[in-house]
């Protein structure tokens, strides 16, 4: 069922440090045309005034599941508020709207927030998540990424990076930035502001829910496997794993050409989960999985993982379970190690890769 | 029980796969079983969903592999953590990888 009704509202969320630069890129994303039928949740109006129909504000309230996890706090005021929205738009007092837009505040965490969606039941059927927008200023970003874990993890788990403030950064700032950006996460795109303007629409609307648009998003994801060649070319004479210390981000690769079983899969990686959820801050991949033809698409946020979707074909006729872990203060050798042993995989004779690292 | 851990979007969980067949579902038992076997623990389908056996006879019902594991921890009284180097050489082992 496609009507505006019945289809799930997608949800993004835009997020990034104080003063990156959210709002204006709010505002210009509120121009495009592709986003009228879009919603804003924003926490604080701002000096930035949004002329905007569909606002509502958000107090900050954190709330601790009775599980006691530390990872599975959910925003209660966003909750309220989005299911407040809902019913406005079920009731016919505000346009049926199709997306929301959630603005963050610049320290906020974005897992609580995707959390709160999966914690509600009503909010589980009537919204899904879609992409994580993280914007990081040029000229502040490189300091504040190395001083703030809360801004390395907006950027550990976004979907799109935006650079912002280029102009008063320079090239040479803005290069260095977006190549540390690369390193924490290489499965994220990265859009320079200025560009944000033609691509605006698209960070929000290109997103692997969107059948035309997943195999792109998939080939970005898997592109990220190449990062792993460049990098250790380098330092090809070291061990290539190593313990992320405390609250190091950093991304592996899990790769397996041999299919995998989907129950033994499914098994090992939510037991993964359920033990380290708070530190696994994001997987995306494609499994190749025993009797299928077509890849399984698997992402996910520290313990929520997407239901998987399928391709119809393998983005680049390679067969091969390839999934991206970025993941924080985890042994990588550990989790190589472990992967192979569930998956009932040879071990392999070189040591195993670690995609990417960065302090 | 932790209420989110994997759980999105639908009301069962993600690792269920697509196929609903009863030699599915013993397929997902016996796999589950070579597991569990790790930390003494035994799966068996029951009505749909699973009972979960601990090593002192005590059990649980369990929906889904997403509830499967904060269960698996209280019945056998120590963290499974796959990452945990005995847990691994435990599980090259019955693999036959070691």
């Amino acid at each position: 069922m496609n009507d505006i009704w019945g289809a799930p509202i997608t949800a993004n969320l835009l997020t990034g440090f104080l003063g990156s630069g959210k709002t204006s890129l709010l505002r210009r994303l509120l121009r495009q045309p592709d986003l009228s039928d879009t919603a804003v949740m924003i926490n604080e109006f701002g000096e930035v005034g949004l002329d905007h129909l569909l606002i509502e504000a958000v107090d900050d309230d954190i709330v601790l599941l009775d599980s006691g996890c530390v990872c599975c706090t959910i925003r209660g005021d966003l909750k309220d508020a989005l299911l407040r929205l809902y019913g406005r738009r079920q009731r016919g007092e505000v346009p049926p709207f199709r997306r929301v837009v959630i603005e963050t505040t610049g320290l906020a965490d974005p897992a609580p927030i995707v959390a709160t969606f999966a914690a509600d039941p009503m909010l589980k059927h009537h919204f899904r998540v879609g992409n994580v927008v993280t914007v990081v200023d040029a000229e502040c970003g490189a300091a504040n990424l190395h001083l703030y874990d809360e801004c390395r993890k907006q950027v550990a788990v976004a979907d799109r990076l935006v650079v912002s403030k280029i102009d008063i950064a320079g090239p040479g700032k803005s290069a260095r930035l977006r190549a540390r950006l690369a390193a924490i996460n290489p499965t994220a795109e990265i859009i320079e502001s200025s560009e944000a303007d033609d691509a605006a629409a698209a960070l929000l609307t290109h997103d692997v829910h969107d059948e035309a648009k997943r195999p792109d998003e998939v080939r970005r994801w898997i592109a990220a496997e190449r990062l792993d060649d460049d990098l250790h070319q380098h330092d090809d004479d070291q061990d290539h794993t190593h313990e992320y210390r405390h609250n190091d981000i950093g991304a592996l690769l899990l790769s397996a050409d041999e299919p995998l079983d989907w129950a033994a899969f499914g098994l090992w990686l939510s037991m993964l989960l359920n033990r380290h959820g708070a530190s696994v801050l994001r997987v995306k991949g494609l499994i190749n999985v025993v009797g299928r033809d077509a890849p399984v698409v698997v992402q996910g946020v520290q313990h929520l993982i997407h239901k998987p979707v399928h391709l119809d074909r393998w983005p680049d006729d390679l067969p091969r379970t390839r999934l991206v872990l970025i993941v924080r203060g985890l042994d990588e050798k550990l989790i190589q190690r472990s992967f192979r042993a569930f998956m009932r995989l040879e071990i392999e004779a070189a040591p195993p890769q670690e995609l990417v690292s960065s302090a | 029980m932790c209420g989110l851990c994997g759980v999105f979007g639908v009301s069962e969980h993600w690792t269920d796969g697509p196929d609903a067949s009863r030699a599915e579902a013993q397929h997902r038992v016996a796999v589950g079983n070579d597991v569990l076997a790790i930390f003494g623990l035994r799966l068996a389908e029951w009505s749909g969903r699973y009972t979960l056996t601990g090593p002192t006879g005590g059990s649980v019902v369990v929906d889904h592999f997403g509830s499967l594991w904060p269960a698996a921890e209280r019945l056998a009284g120590r963290p499974c953590d796959p990452l945990d180097p005995n847990v691994i050489a435990a599980a090259e082992k019955r693999s036959g990888l070691r």
